[in-house]
């Protein structure tokens, strides 16, 4: 049954031998090369690493981008980390050996494991010493495109993340010839704990698309006094930029050629992962149409568009079929279109496609502010004059109210079928999660008993970010709780200005998008758009204590997050 | 064996391909686009899954009390250094601002001036301890006016804090001063400083500053300026008349070469005004002054 499984990666590795691969020299698999201090160049692209028993190394050294050079941290000396390549329904253990000189950790994104191998430091476990070896084990539950990461302090912005695939037991539903990953990430040569600091200190730091005298955004004088007014700006669409960050495919700049080879008519699945710590991407291929197969590495019934939006740490996998050009351009760029990150499909080594410039960057509108009123479409920036921007008594009585809170989402409505920012008026087809649908029928399709309410909430002046007025430092000791088995709908609204991609572990949730509930999508992170609502459904069936929060890192950072707390069964009775 | 799978393989993939075609039929139908309404979405909602409206509190049986799983597999003391660095580093960490808002000379008729203006901060979002100094006086001369400033601050709204704490005159006549002010972002993005000072001599005085970014480029950036000293009592041996003791207005146009480095030049207008202009008069001064400015803004 799994032949025609390993015929596949064969050609990835073998008439696959890419620039991406081919340019990597073999070297020890697992094997610590950074005892020392400082450490070796850190390397660019990835190898694979598999099997029952899998050794990895985290070390930090110089790391050299397009000429920028900064400080990283790596597994297995590159970035990204190795490809860890799993079967389902093996059982694996992981050793990771921490040459850092402080803690680490590595978190398995969107895999099903006991929680206390979650690995993230504070709620799984104790996290990994410098010098220490710690043991992963569990068993494979589950197929699909996955990614690990840290979860210790800033690390994954440094480099510390990698990509994670397991082959599913049985056959594959989609058909193709050939596959490939693509890790998207950023650079930086800056310290992320100055990055962090920047953002608590000043506001717009980055942003160097603001509006100003001399801007071209379509903006009227009325709406510039009214963005004004709000003490929002209307261009606040990434808190760090291309003013800083080289986005990165697999560990390249968008000069540094990534290259996937293909023959013309041959289908090709691209596995593509957004590893950055605070950047959502849109992707397309001018020329070729993309057909969606796989959603957070959850098998999706087939559709086919021309681009789509990835936010933080979503994976999808998409079915390609190049024609007779000679090369195809991947094109990512971030939401912000302030910079790109680049990937060529090349019928021959060195084949290269045109490069479309960046777009215009896109603007905030009043929707983004939760006025989301029928009638006020025509009203302009006279209908915003005279709303409340912080009407507090919209708010349920378990929030907290306070300096935390700058905005409150007037009217917030469910916002799945939004393609996402920039992606609102472009004249082709745009994937949406109303688009996505189970392949595979969810196995608990009772209705949810009760419905959560989680407001996500924020200050961007003051940097500080929440759930329910509340940033984690006030609510460590105060988990999200549910009972063993519990099926809930959980509901989420966005009353800040920016789009948050939510990341729940250790299970999948169904996005409440309008399919049945047999085949509402399974995902593990859910983008909720600006000044909008979100809704899923999930059974709590994995027991343990599980982080919940924002996947933009220094968001989490700032605050956005809180403990998930499943009982097992028997327990709390 | 292998006829069956090749059989469901087969299956798999006409259904895909028949899937894709749906998808692609209702993908091309043309969307209505109402770009100002702000819920311009390619897909019209669908009805939601049967599901609870309204919020409910969990039942007994989610338990209650801090998250411990992992204590019952670690231990707990294994768990507390990791738990502690957590709730430390996510939300509510200090962070250390120190901005030297005005460092400039003043060229004016008669001798040029230096001044300063400096502030910072040491604290989390909410809760900080700010200081402030800023002082002036003539190139070559000792500063005939000089002060620091130590403060705690709380905010009470999203864009206000709360300052409360003390003043000290560094120069001219020895005068220490209670304070409490305001500091924060009005609507359309005026940064304002206000405070009520009451020194040990029972003198009450205040003063509002007033600023506002312009940005003429994303680096070139205008900032007018207002100050108001006020004073509810004549303080002779300071020059200070009741009432509007001092206004000045200025403009000043600078460069981020950095964020956080900025170097600029500008012009000051700063009056004297009501008696206080009478004791600026009776020194044989001018109450009015008209100064350029060339200077640097940064902070760190």
């Amino acid at each position: 049954m799994a032949l025609p499984v390993l015929s596949r990666r064969r050609l990835m590795l073998g008439a696959g031998a890419a620039s991406a691969f081919a340019a990597m020299p073999a070297w020890a698999q697992g094997h610590s090369v950074h005892r020392q201090r400082g450490g070796a160049p850190i390397k660019a692209g990835f190898d694979e690493v598999g099997g029952p028993v899998i050794d990895l190394a985290v070390g930090h050294g110089p790391r050299v981008v397009q000429g920028r050079k900064g400080h990283g941290i790596a597994v297995n000396g590159s970035v990204p980390g190795p490809l860890v390549r799993l079967q389902e329904g093996q059982d694996v253990q992981l050793n990771v050996t921490n040459n850092l000189g402080q803690d680490t950790s590595i978190h398995w994104h969107g895999l099903l494991l006991p929680f206390h191998m979650d690995g993230v430091p504070g709620i799984s476990f104790p996290g990994i010493r410098p010098g220490q070896t710690f043991t992963y084990e569990f068993p494979v539950r589950q197929a699909g495109t996955y990614w690990y990461h840290s979860h210790s302090g800033l690390q994954e912005q440094q480099g510390h993340y990698g990509p994670l695939i397991i082959d599913p037991a049985g056959d594959e539903p989609a058909e193709y010839d050939r596959e490939y990953i693509l890790l998207l990430s950023e650079f930086t040569p800056l310290s992320p704990h100055f990055i962090m600091d920047r953002l608590r200190k000043g506001e717009g730091y980055f942003n160097y698309q603001q509006t100003s005298w001399t801007d071209d955004y379509p903006l009227t004088a009325e709406e510039r006094q009214m963005w004004g007014e709000m003490r929002m700006p209307a261009t606040d669409i990434a808190d760090v930029t291309g003013s800083t960050y080289t986005y990165l495919a697999n560990g390249r700049g968008p000069k540094e050629g990534l290259e996937f080879l293909f023959r013309p008519g041959e289908r090709i699945r691209l596995r593509i992962i957004n590893g950055s710590a605070m950047t959502f991407f849109n992707i397309r291929i001018p020329g070729l149409p993309m057909t969606v197969i796989a959603a957070d590495g959850q098998n999706v019934r087939p559709v086919e568009v021309d681009e789509f939006q990835i936010g933080t740490a979503e994976t999808y996998d998409v079915i390609i079929t190049p024609g007779t050009t000679d090369a195809y351009a991947i094109i990512a760029e971030c939401m912000d279109r302030s910079g790109m990150a680049l990937a060529m499909l090349a019928s021959r080594p060195g084949a290269r496609a045109p490069v479309p410039a960046l777009r215009k960057p896109p603007l905030l509108d009043m929707g983004d502010m939760g006025m989301n009123h029928g009638d006020m479409g025509d009203e302009g920036a006279h209908g915003m004059a005279g709303m409340k921007m912080r009407d507090t008594l919209l708010l349920p009585p378990d929030v907290k109210i306070g300096p935390g809170i700058d905005m409150v989402s007037m009217a917030p409505v469910d916002k799945l079928g939004d393609p996402g920012l920039g992606l609102r008026d472009v004249d082709h087809r745009v994937l949406n999660y109303r688009m996505l649908s189970a392949l595979e029928p969810n196995r608990d399709t009772r209705n949810p008993s009760r419905l959560l309410e989680l407001h996500l909430t924020g200050n961007m002046e003051r940097y500080m970010w929440s759930f329910d007025g509340r940033m984690y430092s006030a609510v460590s000791d105060v988990p999200i709780r549910f009972a063993w088995n519990e099926r809930v709908r959980v509901k989420l609204v966005n009353n800040t200005m920016m789009a948050h991609p939510i990341h729940l572990h250790g299970m999948f949730f169904e996005l409440v998008n309008g399919e049945t509930s047999a085949h509402q999508p399974r995902k593990n992170v859910v983008i909720v758009q600006p000044g909008a609502s979100a809704q899923f459904d999930i059974t709590a069936n994995e027991p343990g204590d599980w982080a919940f929060h924002c996947h933009l890192l220094y968001h989490m950072h700032g605050g956005m997050m809180q403990t998930v707390t499943v009982m097992g069964p028997g327990e709390g009775e | 064996m292998r006829a069956l799978l090749s059989l469901t393989m087969m299956l798999a993939a006409s259904q895909l391909a028949a899937q894709s075609h749906d998808d692609h039929q209702h993908q091309t139908s043309p969307e209505q686009h109402d770009p100002h309404a702000g819920h311009d979405m390619a897909e019209p909602a669908k009805p939601a899954s049967p599901g609870p409206a309204m919020e409910t509190p969990p039942p007994p049986a989610a338990g209650s009390g801090p998250p411990r799983a992992a204590d019952a597999i670690w231990g707990a003391e294994a768990m507390r250094a990791s738990r502690k660095e957590l709730r430390r580093t996510h939300g509510d960490f200090p962070v250390f601002w120190f901005q030297g808002d005005r460092l400039e000379a003043q060229v004016r008729e008669g001798a040029d001036v230096y001044l300063w203006d400096i502030q910072g901060y040491y604290g989390g979002p909410t809760t900080r301890l700010w200081f402030k100094s800023e002082g002036e006086g003539t190139f070559g001369s000792a500063p005939e006016d000089a002060e620091v400033q130590a403060l705690y601050a709380k905010a009470f709204a999203p864009f206000w804090d709360v300052q409360a704490g003390i003043r000290h005159d560094i120069a001219g006549p020895d005068t220490t001063h209670a304070v409490i002010g305001v500091q924060g972002l009005t609507p359309y993005m005026f940064e304002i400083d206000a405070a009520l000072f009451l020194s040990h001599r029972g003198d009450l005085t205040a003063r509002i500053e007033g600023e506002i970014d312009q940005r003429i480029t994303q680096r070139l950036i205008l900032q007018p300026r207002i100050e108001a000293n006020l004073s509810a009592q004549d303080i002779a041996p300071l020059g200070i008349g009741a009432g509007l003791d001092q206004i000045e207005i200025g403009a000043r146009l600078r460069y981020e070469i950095a964020r956080e480095f900025a170097p600029y030049i500008g012009i000051e207008q700063s009056w004297r005004t009501g008696r206080s202009a009478d004791f600026v008069r009776a020194r044989g001064e001018d109450p009015s002054t008209t100064s350029f400015v060339v200077g640097l803004r940064f902070w760190f």
